[in-house]
């Protein structure tokens, strides 16, 4: 594994003054790519596509109706359904495949609406202080007590035919305060660093100042609380399903568990009926996450060259790089005992 | 002269590895004698930090040490080579025989905790028998060596000033007795007259102590006066060692006789301060021969060909060597 050039710049001090031989045009290019270089953020991202791709397509290649009863009846898992049936004969592959646009466009919109509204609030309370500080502070207090299950119950109830788009939205009306508030908190302590006091005595607005200047130290933190949110709004929408809230007309991950809970599959031992539906939250989680683990280390290059770690010797040896103990690469030789022949 | 307490041989420090690595420090011969002062001047870049942290091995990732040796002569015991030490040897040389005062070293300590908590905490990991009162008793001792009274113990560091602090750094360097403490730029932070302050005092507890010292610095006109021996560091190669005193009547190397005109003579008649033109070499593209000839205003024919080698210069002086040219040494130090 060879340490990129471009890792090695960040180390060699004093390099605008140096000359520069050379720059080498596969650099850009490597750069650009380099998020999915990361096993974690790759594995995460395809995983993710693979989902967004069925999110798009899932209605046209599911096998069956997901609706449609057949007189195969609570089958195990075979070659005509890959998921086996349900104890009306429907196809749970098939409603998987068609549950999973429900999931990702409610998980998204949540997501973005939840992410946008915190760094609204959060960095502008952090940054402006004083009493604006003071009423957002207010706000989001007020946010995070509010139980959002409950509350999304109360609306989807007034409302009859709740669509996954109103679901998305109140869970991401509901779901900021936590993140507006890890933000402010960071902006409090980025406000008076010395290149926002500089950006600030050259006259920048305010707005300038705040997208430019302190907009880029948060990535990492807005990246996390986004892939948080979206995992705690397909949570939400697979719990409301399960407890049959939302309509259970249509198909998400939620709705059939309601109905692998309703039927008793567990007691029927018709496993396949639940763990299909499971493993697929799990593994949208784990993407998630592992997205979450590449951002962190795409965005802070403390943690990205912590990633690689073990390098090989030209001989063939491994050596472990590591802070405090630099590995020494060349087979050390024995110290000479008597001390005459030491000195030169 | 007396015993070598660290020797540095053959030590190649890089960045990286494979044909991606960049060589910071080439091939550096280097000696410590016990009790001595050794400077070690360059540009910036010139890879004296990295010589010092290469060779107590703190280099952070990237930085591999490529090659060489760095043999250690306890006072009693056979020699070791600090590159062979596994972890834990590592662990418990450091600090008892080897210390090390940082680079901006007065933001080294944890502003959280009191400075005795800091100073008794290295002593107790060493020395887990000594009582309470003992390692107490030796912190007060430490303060008081560096000039500091022994009451501002419990200070928190933000109560005391940048140069009681960086003399707090230097009392936890000294806390073991170390028979080597590296000392990396360690007043580049603070105003002349505390530079004067902590380094006659450094003198003198070396006086007392015994210690040697590995001293990195940019500023030759300190070394000059502080060290008993100079060396100077240009694109992480030694091109020159000396005497300081030598090394500063009549420096053989041109970069060396550059760095000893950037920089004013209290006495003695005016002089041009010339500096040095053009700027340090890219490590990634050295030039061929010796690294300095694209800067040097007395390059020659064979400069920009062959690398001069380091060794003693033909014609007197036998305490120094140079590697230059100019002054092609009669016989290359043996490998």
């Amino acid at each position: 594994m060879a340490i990129s050039p471009s890792s090695i710049e960040q180390v060699i001090p004093g390099q605008g003054a140096m000359a520069q031989p050379s720059a080498a045009p596969g650099r850009a290019k490597r750069r650009r790519f380099r998020f999915l270089a990361n096993a974690k953020a790759a594995t995460g991202v395809v995983i993710l596509a693979v989902y967004g791709l069925f999110a798009i397509i899932g209605q046209w290649v599911a096998p069956y109706d997901p609706d449609a009863r057949s007189s195969d009846v609570l089958q195990a898992p075979s070659a005509r359904h890959w998921f086996g049936t349900t104890h009306l004969g429907q196809d749970i592959f098939s409603q998987i495949l068609v549950g999973a646009r429900s999931v990702m466009v409610v998980g998204l919109i949540a997501g973005v609406l939840a992410t946008i509204l915190s760094i609204l609030i959060g960095v502008t309370a952090g940054y402006l202080g004083g009493a604006a500080d003071e009423g957002l502070s207010a706000l989001s207090n007020v946010f995070l007590v509010i139980p959002a299950l409950p509350l999304i119950i109360i609306v989807t109830s007034i409302v009859d035919q709740a669509s996954d788009t109103l679901v998305a939205l109140i869970i991401g009306c509901t779901s900021w305060a936590w993140g507006a508030r890890v933000l402010r908190a960071q902006t409090l302590s980025l406000r008076r660093r010395d290149y926002v006091e500089a950006a600030r005595a050259t006259g920048e607005r305010t707005g300038r100042i705040i997208l430019f200047e302190i907009l880029p130290n948060l990535t990492a933190i807005i990246a996390s609380g986004f892939v948080g949110t979206v995992i705690f709004a397909v949570m939400s929408e697979i719990t409301l399903a399960f407890i049959g809230i939302s309509s259970i007309s249509s198909w998400n991950w939620g709705t059939i568990l309601f109905w692998a809970q309703g039927q008793q599959a567990l007691a029927q031992g018709a496993w396949w009926w639940f763990v299909p539906a499971g493993l697929a939250i799990a593994l949208l989680g784990t993407a998630l996450a592992l997205i979450n683990f590449g951002i962190d280390e795409f965005v802070s290059p403390r943690l990205r060259s912590a990633g690689r770690t073990r390098i090989r010797t030209a001989d063939g040896r491994t050596a472990r790089m590591r802070v405090g103990f630099t590995p020494v690469l060349a087979p050390t030789r024995p110290v000479p005992a008597p001390r005459e022949e030491v000195a030169p | 002269m007396s015993d070598p307490v660290l020797e540095i041989r053959g030590l190649r420090v890089d960045y990286g590895h494979g044909d991606a690595a960049v060589h910071a420090v080439r091939d550096v011969d280097l000696t410590l004698h016990r009790g001595e002062v050794l400077g070690l001047a360059g540009e910036s870049g010139s890879g004296k930090s990295t010589l010092a942290y290469g060779l107590t091995r703190l280099l952070p990732p990237p930085g591999v040490v490529a090659g060489g040796q760095v043999i250690y002569h306890p006072v009693d015991g056979p020699p070791v080579d600090v590159l062979a030490l596994s972890p834990a040897q590592l662990r418990a040389f450091r600090w008892a025989e080897t210390s090390i005062v940082f680079q901006g070293a007065m933001n080294s300590l944890n502003p959280v905790h009191r400075v005795s908590t800091q100073l008794l905490d290295v002593i107790k990991a060493h020395e887990p028998k000594s009582t309470a009162a003992a390692r107490r008793a030796r912190a007060r001792d430490l303060l008081r060596l560096v000039g500091i009274a022994a009451d501002r113990l419990d200070s928190y560091p933000h109560q005391l000033s940048g140069g009681m602090r960086q003399r707090v750094m230097i009392a936890m360097a000294l806390a073991l007795e170390p028979q080597v403490v590296i000392m990396d730029e360690p007043t580049t932070a603070l105003d002349v007259v505390m530079q004067r302050q902590i380094l006659g005092q450094l003198a003198e507890l070396r006086e007392r102590l015994g210690f040697a010292v590995l001293f990195i610095t940019h500023d030759l006109s300190l070394l000059v006066e502080f060290s008993d021996r100079i060396a100077i560091m240009y694109g992480g190669r030694i091109v020159e060692e000396a005497p300081a005193a030598q090394l500063y009547r009549r420096a053989l190397h041109p970069y060396t006789d550059g760095l000893l005109h950037s920089f004013p003579a209290l006495r003695g008649p005016r002089r041009e301060l010339t500096g040095i033109p053009g700027s340090p070499p890219d490590l990634r593209a050295m030039p061929d021969g010796c690294a300095f000839h694209p800067r040097c205003p007395k390059a020659f024919g064979p400069c920009d060909k062959e690398l001069p080698p380091l060794g003693p210069p033909g014609d007197e002086d036998p305490g120094r060597t140079v590697a230059c040219w100019l002054h092609p040494a009669a016989a290359p130090l043996p490998r």
